[in-house]
């Protein structure tokens, strides 16, 4: 590491500066100090307190016993309880099977599975809603075939559904991500490992537990983390797939702060719930830092 | 040829499995594809329905020349802001990455771990003054301003990216060139910056595809229907009395080939940048 003389550093670092400062660090700090006035004066935490308890962001009166909207908050933290879990299992089960050497081909699935993360996610929204789609769509006219014709509806249009379509076809999207993260962990693991386990008498699941997940557990940090990134940022997809409706049902606080900014005009509101996602955005990110360090 | 039975089996439910699942993933594509290359009637009770199969490019063609929102301006447009999106940030990032990685100066520990920070930002925490900035600026519904907008933004994760690239390199070189009188500018320009062109490329890749993919600010900067990039025309073509999957399909294709095809021509690099842009330190 050199210690340089002279300002050296900071010419490398001016141009950066200089796009950074106006364009990304000052309208971070406007959005906090936004986020406290309304109309132009200073409320303090009324737009906080307005903001949360408004039913668009926690209904408590739906959640859990009614269906949706359930609010803004409450169906992301339902999308991380459903979509977290299943795209983890679904990438590592996915990357242990096609890591077996009798499968043919295992490189043509493993690009198909990683196609939802290379295409725009507002086409992946927008094939959710087709899959969905009573008619044109294959998930009703599964159910149809099975004879649940409750669920053989289209699902971007009913309050019940609407939600849950956007989650499950967010699977569809995002299990690439974990799937190629677990590949590429799985392949660092040294053979020698293996073996000796296999020398000591550990049968696969012990080999499982005891070899491969722990040398995977950096990975699972950086999965877990990301997505839970993900999750909580995710707008395109609910945008296209279901507007945030019907009637709020599949609402998400990406979605809701553009409402409050582009609808209603409301940029305090806006800048309120823009930081509420920034703040839950830190409880993972932080973990993520500090668990590399 | 005796294959045990029980390897013959595991052999057959390996296969079976990993193939379902392909399948499983690849059936939405199929539907898009089937959907966007036969009329409407034959795909509005199921694109799986093969009787009658009739091919026609009808949709591509209504998609790319649609009377409110053609994709060809769309794509065009996407076209214009990527590429300067992509380069700007890269010269940008590869020299503030450089001093991050060879330089010892006040604050840097504080300052690199605040672009960590910076990446894991939602955009929703800037656009609410960007849009007044902008528009203050008279950048608001113009390209540069879209530009300028994904240049910043995709630099806190360039830097980083390259902070880690740049510090896998050997040194030794650097200081031999040193040694011989060039100038830190020099060194970067001629001996670092052609040892890193693998991170280069992954770094552009990624960026070029997510500008291409993004939605979100153009839909906040970009309000002229003129200026609509191709991402924001898609939830537009939707027929006027009913969901016309065929246009709808067949632009959607037209948006997503190019990230696939940015993808199929640089798939290491794609792959390398994904993975090292996620995991290293």
């Amino acid at each position: 590491m050199r210690r340089p003389k002279s300002l050296t550093p900071l010419f490398f670092l001016l141009p950066a500066l200089v796009l950074m400062i106006p364009f990304v660090i000052y309208p971070v700090f406007k959005t906090i100090y936004l986020s406290f006035f309304l109309d132009g004066k200073f409320v303090g935490l009324e737009n906080y307190k307005e903001v949360l308890l408004s039913p668009d962001i926690v209904n408590l009166d739906r959640f859990p016993t009614k269906s949706p909207p359930w609010g803004a908050l409450i169906h992301n933290i339902v999308w991380i309880a459903i979509h977290l879990p299943a795209t983890v299992f679904l990438g590592l089960g996915i990357a242990l099977l096609l890591r077996r050497e009798e499968v043919k081909g295992s490189s043509i699935v493993k690009s198909i599975i990683f196609l939802g993360m290379v295409i725009p996610m507002i086409v992946g929204g927008l094939i959710i809603r087709f899959l969905f789609e009573e008619g044109a769509g294959v998930i009703p006219a599964i159910f149809k075939l099975l004879g649940i014709e409750r669920l053989a509806i289209t699902w971007t249009a009913y309050p019940e559904t609407a939600l849950f379509a956007a989650i499950l076809g967010s699977i569809w999207i995002w299990t690439g991500f974990s799937m190629l993260m677990y590949s590429a962990g799985l392949a660092s693991i040294p053979k020698d490992y293996y073996e000796a386990a296999l020398i000591d008498g550990a049968n696969k699941f012990q080999i499982f537990k005891n070899v491969t997940w722990p040398l995977l557990k950096p990975i699972t940090v950086v999965v877990v983390a990301m997505t839970l990134l993900w999750d909580l940022k995710i707008f395109d997809v609910v945008y296209v797939a279901t507007g945030g409706g019907p009637g709020g049902a599949s609402m998400v606080l990406a979605l809701k702060m553009w409402d409050y900014f582009a609808r209603a005009l409301n940029y305090n509101y806006a800048a309120v719930v823009a930081v509420l996602l920034t703040a839950l955005t830190l409880i993972p990110a932080l973990w993520l830092i500090r668990r590399r360090e | 040829m005796a294959i045990p039975r029980y390897k013959l089996r595991k052999y057959i439910v390996s296969n079976a499995l990993a193939w379902i699942i392909g399948i499983i993933w690849l059936i939405p594509f199929i539907g898009v594809l089937m959907a966007s290359i036969r009329p409407y009637e034959e795909i509005v009770s199921g694109w799986w329905h093969l009787h009658p199969f009739t091919i026609t490019l009808k949709n591509y063609i209504n998609a790319f020349n649609h009377p409110m929102f053609p994709i060809s301006q769309g794509l065009k447009n996407s076209l214009i802001i990527a590429i300067p999106s992509t380069i700007v940030p890269l010269i940008v990032a590869a020299l503030a990455a450089y001093a991050f990685a060879r330089y010892s100066f006040p604050i840097r520990h504080y300052l690199f771990a605040f672009i960590v920070f910076l990446m894991a930002l939602p955009q929703q925490m800037t656009v609410v003054p960007l849009y007044f900035l902008l528009r203050n600026l008279h950048m608001l519904n113009t390209f540069r301003g879209l530009i300028t907008v994904h240049s910043a933004w995709g630099l806190a994760w360039i830097i980083f990216f390259m902070r880690n690239y740049f510090s896998m390199l050997p040194t030794d070189v650097e200081e031999a060139a040193r040694i011989d009188g060039a100038t830190d500018f020099q060194i970067f320009y001629k001996i670092v910056l052609p040892m890193a062109l693998p991170g280069l490329i992954s770094a552009a890749i990624l960026q070029f595809t997510w500008v291409w993919s993004d939605f979100f600010l153009a839909l906040v900067f970009l309000q002229n229907p003129e200026k609509y990039v191709a991402t924001q025309r898609l939830p537009l073509l939707r027929g006027q009395y009913f969901v016309d999957w065929g246009i709808l399909t067949a632009a959607s294709i037209m948006v997503m080939v190019v990230p696939l095809l940015v993808y199929a021509l640089f798939q290491k690099y794609y792959i390398s940048g994904m993975i090292g842009w996620s995991t290293e330190k």
